[in-house]
């Protein structure tokens, strides 16, 4: 590790410059995701934590922009002064995550259930290119369809088609209050009958994670709205499930979620985007593996914690056609399993990227 | 021309009674809901399977020959203008709707589904698909996907790009590739979202997966009518700045009242200036608390007059004028263009005003109904291109609005794409270098530039042919321009 150096630009231009005289680049925001961060010898890290701040933030506009080395607690902390938030509800805030690296590396967390993912609600970009060229894409308007949607296709680079220097998001108005059920399920297979209903009812739901306790399977629930009728609404979610009840401190719960309290300190972490269909059998081996898993997003995805060799998960994810991005862990690689469009993406980056400065996607 | 090889190769392909060569038979196929540019293509080929399509776009991509992939042509940009001399694929044979699962919440769709068929297919397990341009009764999904639709309803759930999850599709030069999946996640580049919206030039969409939603629970609409259009324009942006998040918020000025009253008599009051719509929708309990909240901002705004829609059949009348408001005003007048510039949220009522300085001082009656909650304007500007000048004063007129779109901080489009029609805008709101990228990000796909050649980069190509009047289809009321 010590032959790698780390330069942090203070400018875009800087940026522009230092990315046409290095040969080799990692770039690095928070580092909270760190194997997707990790410099081997000979590479420079490029750390944005110097190209900070917000840039623009009308709150009657609902829009921010934001320099990439921002830290998402900052932003979020500007947003909750005008009772807005980042519905994608971005993991790691409380770690240091940037705003950068989590569009880098493509995250949302629980609350992605109401209304998306970050892919929702970037909406412009400016990055620089492997050949230095600083380029926008998108703008700082909520609707958007001029040109190619360059925002998207930064949505999980981790970094490796430029270096995202500065984005502009949509946000939404926060719920002023929260209240979370805890439902215990008898087995799986009704735990995903409940995610499937409750996906496909009226209810409008926050937060929707399934995981597993001690074998048993449990969805927490949340909802979020009006102080004045949350009670009410929760007693409708409570009846209509026919089970299940209010969880105390709920904040706690989904804050620790947040930032991976639940993960054994030395185990790999991994983000598996899954389906309803897919669970039933991917459970069952991370179950037999004794990895510690949690799935969020109304079973759009699993986290796992996987406590040996990543070589075990690579195939066992290959095999069931799942795929993974390590977050932690002993790789040289930071995808694990099947991988879709792989040859499109290396079209792409030989466009950005010709000389292979950042490593290859 | 094409070659005579290309021609032969797809006869060989398809049968000939879906290979059309005549130019009787291509006529429909000539332009597209921008009535105003035609071209007349070597031949048309009705595809039914993705087999033809995957082998027509090879052979294109080996004798060099220019494609144009239609769905039903309702394009306002020209994103469906054939090329001269090449190829057009027609997509709406392959309509079927593969695969719909409503335990995971997914429809895997053809590109020649028609939009509402989706929500139609959905129905019955409570669940419909978001994304719902005005034309949802004809336009196809692989028109959606191509040039990222959007609708009314854009607000809280977003546009097309929000709610595809996968694209089979085929590269301009061929290749079969699978982006995304069933999940509403992904790791790695969003290929899916970056395809979205590239206007054909990516290729051609052969199966898209869409996410669909749950119907609310309840819907609450209400009318207000106030005595400028810049003051229902504030409106907006109070509501926006009030916390609350509605489905929906329109704005219709006076010209689109009167005419959407002469079209479907909606019971819109007569004597506003503009007339906005809002509407909150979901959980029950949550609703009509947010409604009562609403109605407060609605009174405080300056509204003259406010109407909540009583039940369903009330909801569905001032929606029915809404979307027919745009057909309706086009027939005041025997030609008209429509922009869908966006602007920031806040600066609606400034934005609005000066579209109307620019009416007056080109004399040009402009109408304006648009999706207010997105600052996503449609100036319709009116003119009659029998007269010699009107059609120049009224691209000016256009382009100044487009103009003062980008200057307020906004884009030359919100959902109806750069097309033939903005391309020339295109370097007023991206730099040369950004242009150079995306151009060159095309030409990795696309070597010959062969797949929807002159839409969405500026060119100095000769402009296709000029028409007059509203397109046949339009005619019948089949089509709407919005």
């Amino acid at each position: 590790m010590s032959a790698t150096a780390t330069i942090a630009p203070e400018s875009i231009e800087a940026v522009q410059s230092a990315i046409c005289t290095h040969e080799q680049i990692v770039v690095r925001g928070g580092g909270t995701k760190p194997l997707l961060s990790a410099a081997s010898t000979g590479q420079t890290v490029l750390a944005t934590h110097r190209l900070t701040g917000i840039v623009e933030y009308a709150p009657g506009e609902f829009v921010f922009t934001a320099r990439a080395g921002t830290r998402l607690q900052e932003i979020a902390a500007a947003l909750a002064e005008h009772g807005q938030y980042l519905p994608f509800d971005p993991p790691l805030v409380a770690a240091g995550a940037t705003l950068g690296g989590t569009i880098a590396t493509g995250l949302s967390g629980s609350g992605r259930q109401r209304y998306g993912g970050v892919r929702d609600f970037l909406i412009g970009v400016r990055f620089v290119d492997g050949q230095g060229r600083l380029v926008r894409g998108g703008g700082k308007v909520v609707k958007n369809a001029a040109g190619f949607d360059l925002p998207k296709l930064l949505v999980g680079s981790i970094g490796r088609l430029g270096v995202i220097v500065e984005a502009s998001f949509k946000v939404f108005p926060q719920p002023p209050a929260y209240v979370t059920v805890r439902a215990p399920q008898p087995t799986l297979d009704d735990a995903l009958t409940a995610i499937a209903r409750l996906s496909s009812s009226a209810f409008d739901i926050e937060a929707l994670d399934l995981l597993i306790e001690d074998g048993t399977p449990v969805l927490y629930i949340r909802q979020g709205g009006l102080a004045t009728t949350l009670e009410a609404r929760q007693q409708n979610l409570l009846s209509w499930l026919g089970g299940g009840a209010p969880l105390p401190n709920e904040a706690a719960f989904w804050t620790d979620g947040s930032v991976f309290g639940w993960a054994p300190a030395g185990w790999a972490l991994v983000k598996t985007p899954v389906t309803l269909n897919t669970i039933p059998v991917l459970e069952q081996a991370l179950h037999a593996h004794g990895a510690q898993r949690r799935y969020f997003g109304g079973g759009a995805a699993a986290w796992i914690a996987w406590p040996g060799e990543l070589t075990a998960l690579d195939a066992l994810l290959t095999q069931l056609q799942l795929s993974g991005l390590i977050l932690r862990g002993e790789a040289t690689w930071p995808f694990v399993g099947a991988r879709t469009g792989a040859a499109l993406v290396a079209r792409i980056k030989h466009v950005l990227d010709p000389a292979n400065r950042f490593p290859t996607l | 021309m094409p070659s005579d090889n290309l021609l032969h190769d797809l006869g060989r392909l398809i049968p000939a009674t879906r290979l059309l060569r005549r130019p009787a038979e291509m006529t429909p196929y000539e332009s597209d809901a921008l009535t105003a540019f035609r071209a007349r293509p070597a031949a048309v080929v009705l595809a039914e399977t993705q087999e033809e399509v995957i082998q027509t776009v090879r052979l294109c991509h080996r004798y060099g020959v220019p494609f144009v992939a239609r769905g039903s042509g309702t394009s306002l940009s020209g994103g469906s203008l054939p090329v001269e001399d090449g190829v057009v694929i027609a997509l709406n044979r392959l309509n079927r709707i593969l695969h719909l699962d409503p335990r995971q919440r997914i429809a895997v769709v053809e590109p020649g589904v028609i939009n509402l068929d989706v929500s139609r297919a959905a129905a019955p397990h409570g669940l419909y698909y978001a994304p719902d341009p005005s034309s949802q009764l004809i336009c196809t999904i692989g028109g959606n996907v191509a040039f990222n639709s959007g609708g009314a309803h854009c607000l809280k759930y977003g546009m097309t790009a929000n709610h595809v999850l996968g694209i089979k599709a085929v590269l301009p030069d061929g290749e079969v590739v699978q982006l995304g999946g069933a999940s509403l996640e992904g790791v790695g580049p969003d290929l899916t979202g970056f395809f979205v919206g590239s206007e054909g030039l990516f290729g051609v969409a052969l199966e898209i997966t869409l996410r669909l939603l749950p119907k609310p629970a309840l819907y609450r609409t209400v009318l207000a009518a106030y005595d400028s259009l810049e003051a229902a324009g504030d409106a907006v942006a109070q509501v926006v700045a009030s916390g609350l998040l509605p489905g929906a918020m329109e704005i219709m000025d006076a010209l689109a009242i009167e005419a959407a009253e002469a079209a479907v008599h909606a019971g819109y009051p007569r004597d506003a200036a503009a007339l906005l719509i809002v509407e909150l929708e979901g959980e029950r309990i949550q609703v009509e608390a947010e409604f009562a909240h609403l109605l407060q901002v609605i009174e405080s705004s300056g509204a003259k007059t406010v109407t909540v829609a009583k039940d369903d059949a009330d909801r569905a009348r001032i929606w029915k004028g809404r979307k027919s408001a745009f057909s309706a005003v086009g027939r005041l007048s025997p030609d008209y263009l429509v922009q869908d510039g966006v602007v920031p949220r806040s600066r609606l009522g400034e934005a609005l005003a000066t579209i109307e300085r620019l009416s007056r001082a080109h004399q040009l009656r402009v109408a304006n109904v648009f999706h207010a909650g997105d600052g996503n304007l449609h100036p319709l500007i009116l003119f009659n291109g029998r007269v010699p000048g009107e059609l120049e004063r009224a691209e000016a007129l256009a382009s100044e609005i487009i103009h003062m779109c980008i200057d307020l901080g906004g884009s030359i489009t919100g959902e109806h794409g750069v097309g033939m029609e903005k391309r020339q805008h295109m370097p007023t709101m991206f730099t040369e270098t950004d242009l150079e990228v995306m151009a060159e990000l095309r030409r990795a796909l696309d070597p010959h530039e062969i797949a929807n050649r002159g839409k969405m980069f500026p060119t100095n190509e000769a402009p296709a042919l000029r028409s007059h009047g509203l397109h046949p289809l339009e005619r019948q009321g089949i089509l709407s321009r919005e």
